[in-house]
Order: C-alpha cells, then structure tokens, then sequence
C-alpha cells in the first residue's frame, strides 16, 4: 500500500486510489463473525429495559371506508393494557409522509388501505396486547376501493402531476419510421422480504427526551417524524440503528410509522415501548415495490434503429404518496437504459389505488423503467426477426451525436463497451446462441434461451440536496479509533468498505478501527442509506474526517522528528508508522497520537461531503441528475419446460463496473444478489390481493415466493472491471447497491427466446409478469395455437 | 396410568441445550423453542423470520435416532418445536457451537465464503450446515440442495452459501458434536404435562394410549407437529389437550422387504422414507425431493401428511398410485382400507374416534409396471403445490393397460384419483395415441379451484400435459429418477 500524505487530496486525486492491491480486496463482512455466532444484535435482540411494554397496531380490514367512531373502552380495559392511543392523542402532526404530508400516522375520518393504523395497543406483554387490540371497536362505513392501478387511472385518482420528458420530434419520428410497434408493458409489486421485520425500540430519557433503536435506512427521518409526531424539537430525539436484517428500500420511509407509534407511547406511559412486527402484519400493512403500467409506441429502422419513442407510464402508489413521485422519475430517467434514444416523450404519474402505499424498492423505479425498454426491444426483435443480442448492440449509446440522454444529461465514462469486451471476453456469446438454437433444433417439450441485459444505471439521489453526508472520527489517546457516519448497515458492507476508507486513509490497521452503531446524536441531518449512495457520500465524509486528522498529526509528527511544521504535508502515514522522507525516524501511530494528545492537539474531527454539479429542473425535463452511471452486462441462459411452464436458470456470466471496487468480494456478493432478488421480481415473486375486499391474498412466507438456494444457477460467475477508477469518487470506487438488480431482466429476455422457440418463428411472445410457471405455461400455449 | 413404566404425576419439561440441562419453569406446552430461547433464555441468536417453518431463520440442531436406530443431528425449525417435543432431547443453537478452540467450521466456511450479508438469515444456514457436517449419506450433489433449500437468504444469491456448504458438508470433526453420535437410542421418553387448561400427553406405548382416548375423546393428536404447530404460531392458539404419538415405537419403525414392499410407520420422519425410498422406489423419492425443508422432514412425519388430509398434501398422490394401504388401529382392533379411500372430504379422514392411523402398507412394485410422480409449485423448493401428481400403469406382456392409477393432489377437496381417465387407459395399448385420447378426460375428472397458487386455468392443463409426460418419461425407463440439476438436460425437474 502506497503511503498516504497529510495533504489534502484535490478530487482527481482521491479518485486515484493508492493502489490496486487493496488489502481491503479479500475482505469478509466486518460483522461475519458475529452474524454466524448469533452474536450480532438487531433491535428485536437488545436486552429488554426495566418495565418494557410491547405494542400491537390496530389497522383496518377495509380497503377504503369512513370511520364512524372508535371505542377503546374495552381494550384499556383488558389485562395489562397501559393505553391505547389513537389519533386524538397525538400532540404534534398527525403525518409521517416522507415528502408529502399526506399520510396520517393513525386514519382520521377515513381509511384508505386493509392494514391501515387505526390504533396502537400497548401492554405488559405482546400477547395482551396482541388481545386487547381485538377489542378496539371501530365503526366503518365502506367505500368504493380502487384496487388497481386500471381502475385508478380509469377513476382519475392520481397521486401526482405528470412529469415529461422530451427530446426531439417522436410523433413525426414514429409516423415516419418504416416499422411500427404499440403496446402494453406491466411488471408487478415485489415484497422486500427482509429477513428481520420492522422494529422499534424506545427508551424514554429524562427531561422528555428519548432514545429510540430502530431499524430503518433512514435514522434522521424517523427522528424528524417522531418529533413532529410528538410536536418536540429533534434534538429531544436519538435514533441508533444497530445493523438491519436487511433493508432494500423497505426500511427508507417505513420505518417511521412504527418508530412514532412506540414514542407516543413511551411518552405517554413513561415505559420503554418495543414495536416488533410479525410477518404476516409487515406484509399487510407496510408498502412494496410499484407496480407499473405502461403504454408506447415505437418506431424502427428494419435494421433495428430505434428511431422514436412515446411512453405513458403510469406507477401505482398505493394511498399516500411516500416516495412515489421519485421512484417514477427514477422509472423515466431509466426509460433509455444503455440506448439512445433520438426522438422521444415520456410522461409519468402516480395513480392512487386503495392499496398500501408503495415505497423504495432496490432500484427505486429503474428497473420498471428499464423494463419498458428492454420489452420493447424484445418485441421489435420478434417483429423484424432480428437476434435480440444485435438489436440491443445497435442502439447502444456511443457515435456521433449519440452521447446524451433524453433528459439532457451527457454521457462521460462511459463504460458499456469495457463491460461489453470484459463479458464477451468470458462468454462467447456466438456459440452460445449457436448452442442454444442447436439444442432448441433437437428437443421437443424443453426449450432455451439466452439474453444480452446491458445496464446503465444513474447514481445520485435525484432530489439533488440529499446527495450530502456527514462523518465523525475519533482518535483515542492510545490510538485506538471510533469511525462513525451518517450511514446505516442493512447487509451491504457498508461499514466494511468505510473502516477500509478509514484505515487507508490514516494509514494504520482496519482492526485499530471500530465501526460504531449509526447515531443521530453522532452524524445529524443525514441522508437514508439508498440510492446505492451509502459508500459514494459516506466515503467521502469519512476521507474529509481523516484528512483533518492527518494535517493536525503532521504537525505533531514534524516537531517529533525534528522538523519544521511547514514540512507537515510531506508526512507519510502507512502500516500504522509515521514517517517523513527528511527524516530517519519512524514513530508508531500510537506514539504520535500520544504526543498529540499531550500537546493538547484535538484527536476528533467530523468530515462532511456533498456531491458537486448536479441538478434537474423538473418543469423543463431537463439536467444533470447523476453524478456518473454505473454500467453492467449480464449473459442469462434458461431452458423452459413446455408441459409445465417451469424454468431454470442454467448460466449466468456478468462483467460489472464497480470502478476500483472498495472491497471485491462484498462487491460480488451484492450483484450475485440482486441479479437473484431481480429475478424472483419477474418470476416466482407474485403479489396477489383479493379483488372485492382488498386482502393481501399473499402475505407470508407460505404464500409469498422469494428465490431459494436451487433457483441460483450452478454457473453464476462475476467479473468486475478492472483498471477503471471513476473520477470525483472516494478511492475511484462506484456504487454497487442497484444497479446489478437489473440483471434479472435478462431473464425475461431469455424467456421470450425459449418460449418463440415453442411455436413459428417472428410470433410475439405474450409473457405477462411475473413470469411464474403458470404465466410460461400460458405464453407457451398460445405460440403453439 | 403409567407413561413408559414410569408412575405418572404431572412431569416438568426439561432437556439439555447446548450441553447443559435445563428444566423449564412452569409454561404452557404450546410455548415453542423459539420463543423459550429467545425470551427466557436470552439466547436470541436464533431468529424468527416466518413463525412458520418456511424460511429458515430458526434453525436448531435435535439429537434424534432415526429410523434404522442411527443417532443424528437433525436440523428442526425451531418456530415449530414446541417445548414437549424436545423433552428429554440435546439441542444445539448457533449460540452454543462455538467451543473453546473457537468457531465451529460450519461458522468458520460460512463466514469466510462471505456467506453472510446482513446476517439475519445466518444463524439459521449455520446450523442446516451443521447437519450437513456431520451427514454421511450426502453423496450426490442434489442432496446438498435438499440439505440448504430450507434456509432463505435475501441477500446473497446463494453462491457463496453453496461453496461453504460444498466445503464441509460430510467433514465430520471429531468433536464434541461427533461424540454425541455415538450415545445409544435411550428409552422412549414419556410425558404427562399440564399448565392451566392446557395439557400435553405423550404415551410411550399403545396401551396407555387407548387409555388416554378413553378419559379424553376430545384430545387431538400431534406427531411431528409441522403443521399443528402454525395454529399456535401463526393464529394463536392455545390447544387445551394434545396426545402426542411421537413416543410409541411401534409407529416409528420402517422396514423394507426384499422384494421392494415398504412397512411405512405413521411417526416415521420424512426423512427417513426419502432415505429408504431410494433403494424401493424412486417415483416416491422424486416427491420427497421437493416435499419442502429438510428442517421439515426432520420432524414432519407420514402419517401427519396424511392424517392432515390436506388436498394438496405431497405424499397422498404417489402412495395412491403405488397401491398403498392404510392400516387404522384402535383398542378395538384393526382394519385397512386402500389409501384412496382414506380421504373423504376437505381436511376429512376415515379415522373413526378413538382410531389412529398407525402404518401404510405398500405392496411390492408388479412386474412390468411404469410409475412416476410429479410436484407443480410457484417455486420447485419450499414451497405448497399446485398440483402433485402420482402416476402408475402396470402393462400387460403385450403393452397393453392392465391397471391404472392416476391420483392427484390440488385438483379436488381431497387427493383424488381420476377415475374416468383410468378406465380410458385399462384395456388400451400402451401408447402416445392412447394417451393422448385419455387425457381430455380429465376435464371430467377434475373441477379444480383458483387460487393463489395457481388458476383453475393451470391446474385443468398441467394435468393433462403431465400425463403425457409421465408416457414420455417411462417409455425408456420404468420409474425414472429425477435428473439432478446439476446435469440436467431434457428435464427441467
């Protein structure tokens, strides 16, 4: 590893790592060893405090009704219930809406989903009151629902104004091209199926205030939200968060509802208050990835040439609008994927249904949006009887005047022939095809398919003030090191790959460095752990944090080893030794941060980052939303079984930019997942409700699938880009977190080729999602008719 | 009243978690392991993420015998143990596999495959690969699948899972773990357990049984409890009386006979039948593949399966087509009945009160004869079928159908077979036409029901398009087994 100097790095400089080698390239999970002892603690493991009380959420069995009055007299007077709270005794706001005060923490007047929160129940235990929540009596009057998003867009209920995006002439470029294509696109909710459920803990402290453990992505949200809930300042409010059993986007805004529930609580009892949810009421009550409906018409070149294109696309947010409007912008800055797209309109908007209202899922909208695209491509290969892998070669960005995208943004870096050269370097795709047309020509009832799934994935929060992140290290007088930031740990390895920033940038042992529990008394006003932004922002912060500390020990170092403190930039700090290239001496980090602290030196310094040069101006479709994109290729290879609908996935090879990786083996790990969680979205992955009454029909792992241990392909092989560092980020690193989700969609691609490969050649697949045995089945069924 | 010879008195609950005794403080017998570990134990390692033995989260390790009298460790849901059925049982959680030379080297692969991300679902893969560390039998690599498909991970796309579980399954340390396999199958232990209104029985011979039955006809019975144990954990239940007959040893035994005829005990373990299964009949072993969990067939049994009268229970299909019989005892004595006829309606059994299914009887495969069975599921492992299917034709010297038995499961209120397409078959020549003739006939047969599983739309044309599967899959091998994924080709099960 290549010293560090105390100097401040310019950008261009911190983008250029010490050196490829990272000790850090090998590295485990910081948490491994704890997670497979059962050491490691998420809020539902914390030892309980003195007098905790457990509360249970009364929500509505209808999807849409007036509330007519609600009686708690009986279950306040049910064994061991302490309260029972409704919306009249919240002293604050009665809103938890993420951006949009739209969403009210218990229903008033009106409930507009099943699973809605009516009342809170808490008691000496969970089981009284899980009883006594039994015997809340609300009158509802029901209403009529609307329980999809057609009947949403045919009833005129919308969560938002549309949103458009406009390049060039498309209605002239359509009308103009020699092949013309118009259709339909819909791709399911997902569920986030995070291990660990929602949860809350909350200690009352004195003076008022309280400390609340919470498992959420978003600990400065659930901070706000409380306090207004409450009507208190924020700083009456601490949220840690120990680690999560995993977020995905589910813990963003959603955590929040429960967090404020257990404080009103604790308030008003004075007792800790625990709020853990059992599956099935996660399920119910708390919102999934947005289901989307989307109408286009294309035109093509007969060689493949997407010449223009219009989207209407329609996202259902359920009945708030939580993060709605930005998971469909997301969806239409990631209509293009890796094609450029000359002529084109999008327009968005959020349809109100009676459902819960859905929320970040991994992606955030880009793979539904991405989705649009890719069927399209699908569709016009089948209709002009091209190769699905040369039509998506064909439209891909790059050339003269084909480097910018439709909402303006220029493409720089552009990474999608490395990863294209770096897969083809690993996968013959030719032969590949050549195979699978081969073993389609001699099997009757099982046929195959491949896909080509680039992926072009921006990374920034699109609400540009959010892109900022604040960091805190602190040096103790033995050199031992407290790292904190703003970001929280769902799995990611997002506290690995900061203890490596911080180890690399202070030149001593990762192990010298404790990852503490995310604070919001640490770190304020952060930012939710999302947008793949975790490592990017906090990195960053975290790098600034350090390069404080280094330029006050510099000094220090100087004056140790006979130096003028004017030499302090030239001070190297490596292998846990400081040393200077004037002098002779070493001293230890330890013998350095000792004199520091005996010469009153300050050992703790706080680091902040905001990414610089973005924005976009909703109103004219126009700017510059993303810092740098992430790009990817994945090579997906199936066979279906023709009598049954079932498929499995037989090859999977993906060349992926991850910039210089922070730490290659986490990285792995997180675009061998998504490609799986991307692949169970569009396949055994189906949210189903009943169609009158609204009930989630799916709500548990029984009756909800998510991918199993033999669903992953035995040939699942990652490479990752090397020798690519990207300007302007911490060590040249990229985000990891999303854009491998989009893999998944590979599959589909692949599905469509085996199951064309069941009737006569240029027929249209009709394959609705998610792609379960039974939606194959029928696509199969009528290629043969 | 004697339980296992012993005077009978309200006993304690007690058994030994990770090497150390403990004796339970007066809880309901309905209180699972879980929560006891979690709550009164402060062990919160193990997790619960379903409460219903479909994800993995609480995986523990019980010492059992199984059937052939071997000691094992066994990986159970723990989130379905209730406390009585572990009485008198060793039990390993991930808080206790670490000795004093440091990380087990289930722990140690797993951590060090990056097999673990946010670390929720760990505890659980931890202890399913503590059994595969100590499994002889794991000798094709399907089976490491079987082994693992009962633990979910969100996170990490399983890779890193497989390499660890590749890297120690079988290893079988010399350890404390290792010393405990070879401790002798100790005495059925029996219980009688009250706390409040609930009471817990579990008789350790026939006898005691009927007595039970007769001073509480309302008692239910519970054997395994994979199912029974979701009333508690997922509606909340509290039941007041249950007999369990987990500890008569006459229902748990198995034998195979030379000539492929199976002596199947109602408490035998599923498991174990998927064990011996492979050597008799691989049309059964190609159901128990994907039966769900091996946590569940750990503990599952066959007569819970059946006795479960389940419409979409797994086994039921294929014993119907293999011609197997149930053997019903009760004080009054004994009588069989053909499977089929078993099941009389929606969760309804022939069993009169005070009766027990107590053994299936499967006769020894005819010459000549072509069996094979199928399981339809949103997702091929862990989870519910849509539709399960047992095949057998038994041909004459010249190819024609002398007996037909189609049974399916999800196609009706109960496991069901198809009568009028059999008759279709009976007489024919064994061929793609004939098939082809008969399967229409199974739109007479079968009204099947929509549902989240599957449409009605599915069900009615997956039969038929099985049905010719089963002719094409038995025209080059009489019973096929299922090819394993890893060499798959033609088939996609």
């Amino acid at each position: 590893m290549a010293p560090q100097t105390a100097s401040p790095l310019t950008d261009a400089e911190a983008s250029n790592p010490p050196s490829r080698e990272r000790a850090s390239a090998g590295a485990i999970h910081e948490s491994a060893y704890r997670h497979v002892t059962g050491e490691a603690r998420y809020v539902d493991d914390l030892p309980l405090p003195a007098g905790c009380l457990f509360g249970w959420v009364v929500t509505s069995p209808h999807p849409h009704a007036r509330v007519t009055g609600i009686d708690t007299s009986r279950a306040k007077a049910a064994p061991g219930v302490r309260a029972v709270l409704t919306a009249a005794d919240i002293p604050g706001h009665n809103d938890v809406g993420a951006i949009i005060p739209d969403e009210p923490l218990f229903a008033e007047g009106e409930v507009h989903t099943v699973g809605q929160a009516v009342a809170f129940v808490v008691a000496d235990t969970a089981t009284q009151a899980r009883k006594a929540a039994a015997l809340v009596e609300v009158g509802y009057e029901p209403l009529p629902a609307l329980l999809t998003i057609d009947a949403g867009i045919a009833a005129g209920a919308f969560l938002s104004e549309p949103h458009t995006i406009q390049r060039g002439e498309p209605k002239r470029a359509i009308a103009e091209a020699p092949v013309q294509l118009a259709g339909e696109v819909r791709t399911g909710a997902q569920e986030h199926f995070y291990l660990e459920t929602q949860a809350s803990l909350v200690v009352p402290e004195e003076g008022g205030t309280l400390r609340i453990a919470c498992s959420t992505q978003h600990p400065s949200e659930v901070q706000a939200k409380v306090a207004e809930v409450l009507g208190k300042p924020r700083s009456t409010v601490v949220v840690e968060v120990p680690r999560m059993g995993g977020g995905f986007g589910g813990k963003e805004s959603q955590a929040a509802p429960y967090a404020c529930m257990a404080a009103l609580a604790a308030l008003s009892t004075g007792r800790p208050v625990k709020v853990w949810l059992n599956r099935d009421q996660d399920m119910t009550q708390t919102g999934r990835r947005h289901p989307f409906f989307s109408r286009f018409e294309a035109g093509f070149s007969k060689d493949g040439q997407l010449l223009g294109l219009e989207v209407d696309m329609f996202a259902d947010g359920g009945w708030a609008n939580d993060l709605s409007r930005s998971v469909l912008d997301r969806g239409l800055f990631h209509l293009d994927n890796a094609y450029f797209l000359p002529h084109v309109r999008c327009t968005g908007r959020v349809v109100k249904t009676n459902l819960p209202s859905n929320t970040a899922f991994r992606g955030f909208g880009g793979p539904q949006g991405i989705f649009v695209i890719e069927e399209i491509l699908n569709r016009a290969a089948a209709q002009l009887g091209l190769d699905p892998v040369e039509i998506r070669r064909r439209n891909f960005y790059g050339g003269e005047g084909r480097d910018t995208t439709h909402y303006g943004q220029k493409i720089q870096n552009d990474r999608l022939p490395d990863v294209m050269a770096l897969l083809e370097s690993r996968v013959d795709l030719a032969a590949r095809q050549a195979d699978i047309a081969a073993f389609n020509a001699q099997s009757g009832r099982v046929k195959r398919g491949g896909g080509l799934m680039p992926v072009k994935f921006g990374i920034s929060f699109t609400a540009s003030h959010l892109n900022q992140a604040g960091a805190l290290v602190q040096i103790y007088a033995d050199g031992s090191v407290q790292l904190n930031h703003g970001g929280t740990e769902m799995g990611q390895g997002l506290h690995s790959k900061m203890l490596w920033v911080a180890a690399t940038e202070l030149g001593i042992p990762v192990d010298r460095i404790r990852a503490m529990t995310t604070a919001t008394d640490k770190v304020p006003n952060t930012s939710a752990t999302a947008a793949s932004s975790g490592a990017d922002l906090n990195g960053m912060a975290v790098r600034a944090a350090c390069v404080t500390l280094r330029e006050r020990l510099a000094e220090v170092a100087c004056r140790a080893l006979g130096l003028d403190p004017s030499e302090a930039a030239g001070v190297g700090f490596e292998e846990g030794e400081v040393f200077h290239p004037k002098a002779q001496e070493r001293l230890t980090f330890e013998a350095l941060v000792a004199k520091a602290y005996m010469q009153q030196v300050s050992l703790s310094a706080t680091g902040y980052y905001r990414t610089p040069d973005i924005a976009y101006d909703p109103k004219l479709g126009r700017g510059t939303p993303f810092h740098y994109f992430a790009y990817g290729v994945a090579w997906v290879e199936l066979e279906v079984n023709g009598l049954t609908g079932e498929h499995r996935l037989l090859r999977v090879d993906i060349a992926h930019d991850v910039g210089e990786s922070l730490a290659d083996r986490i990285d792995i790990g997180q675009i061998e997942g998504a490609f799986l969680q991307g692949w169970g979205w569009l396949t055994c992955e189906e949210i189903l409700h009943h169609p009158t009454d609204g009930r989630l029909l799916t709500h548990s792992a029984g009756t909800y699938k998510i991918p199993a241990y033999g669903d992953a392909p035995l040939h699942f092989e990652v490479s990752l880009l090397r020798g690519a560092p990207q300007p302007g980020t911490i060590h040249g690193s990229k985000a990891v977190g999303e854009p491998p989700f989009m893999f998944g969609i590979g599959a589909v691609t692949a599905l469509h080729q085996a199951i064309a490969a069941f009737g006569p050649p240029g027929r249209e697949v009709r394959l609705s999602m998610p792609a379960t045995a039974e939606s194959v089945l029928r696509a199969v069924v009528l290629q043969q008719v | 009243m004697r339980y296992g010879g012993r005077p009978t008195g309200m006993q304690s609950l007690h058994f030994i978690l990770n090497g150390t005794p403990v004796d339970v403080p007066g809880l309901s017998p309905t209180t699972t392991l879980l929560r006891f570990l979690r709550d009164r134990e402060g062990l919160t390692g193990t997790k619960e993420g379903c409460a219903e033995g479909d994800c993995g989260a609480c995986t523990v390790a019980v010492l059992e015998h199984d059937a052939k009298g071997r000691p094992r460790w066994r990986a159970q849901n723990a989130c379905l143990l209730l406390l009585p059925m572990v009485q008198g049982k060793q039990v390993v959680t991930v808080d206790g596999l670490a000795g004093p030379d440091g990380l087990h080297p289930a722990q140690k692969a797993l951590a060090e495959a990056t097999g673990s991300q946010c670390g929720y679902c760990t505890p659980g893969v931890v202890m399913a690969l503590f059994e595969a560390t100590y499994r002889d039998d794991l000798d094709e690599p399907w089976k490491l699948d079987a082994q693992m498909c009962g633990n979910l991970c969100r996170c990490t796309g399983y890779r890193p899972i497989r390499d660890a579980a590749g890297a120690i399954a079988g290893s079988c340390p010399q350890d404390r773990h290792a010393e405990a396999l070879h401790e002798a199958k100790p005495a059925a232990i029996g219980l009688s357990y009250s706390h409040g209104v609930q009471r817990y029985f579990t008789p350790t011979s026939l006898e005691v049984l009927w007595e039970l039955l007769a001073a509480h006809p309302e008692a239910r019975f519970v054997n395994g409890g994979t199912d029974l144990s979701l009333e508690v954990t997922k509606r909340f239940e509290t039941p007041p009386l249950l007999i369990s007959l987990e500890g008569i040893e006459a229902l748990g035994t198995l034998t195979v006979s030379g000539d492929g005829a199976l002596s199947i005990g109602a408490s035998v373990r599923l498991a174990d039948l998927e064990d011996a299964s492979r050597r008799v009949s691989p049309a059964l072993e190609r159901m128990l593949r994907y039966f769900g969990a091996r946590q569940i067939k750990n503990r599952g049994t066959v007569g819970g399966n059946l006795c479960n009268a389940s419409p979409i229970g797994d086994l039921p299909p294929i014993l119907i087509a293999l011609g197997a019989e149930a053997v019903l005892l009760s004080r009054q004595g004994r009588r069989t009945l053909p499977l089929e006829d078993f099941f009389l309606d929606y969760r309804k059994t022939a069993l009169e009160p005070g009766e027990i299914l107590a053994r299936i009887e499967v006769p020894p495969t005819p010459p000549n004869a072509r069996t094979i069975s199928y399981k339809l599921s949103k997702r091929r492992e862990l989870d519910i079928s849509s539709v399960a299917a047992g095949m057998r034709v038994v041909l004459d010297e010249e190819g024609v159908v002398l007996e037909a038995r189609l049974a399916f499961g999800g196609m009706a209120a109960t496991p069901k077979r198809a009568a009028k397409t059999e008759a279709a078959l009976v007489g024919q020549p064994w061929t793609e036409a004939t098939v082809e003739a008969a399967a229409p006939l199974l739109a007479q047969d079968f009204k099947p029901l929509s549902d989240h599983r599957g449409s009605s739309w599915y069900r009615s044309t997956v039969v038929k398009n099985l049905l010719l599967a089963f002719f094409e899959e038995t025209s080059q091998q009489a019973s096929p087994r299922l090819a394993d994924r890893h060499t798959a080709t033609a088939q996609v099960r």
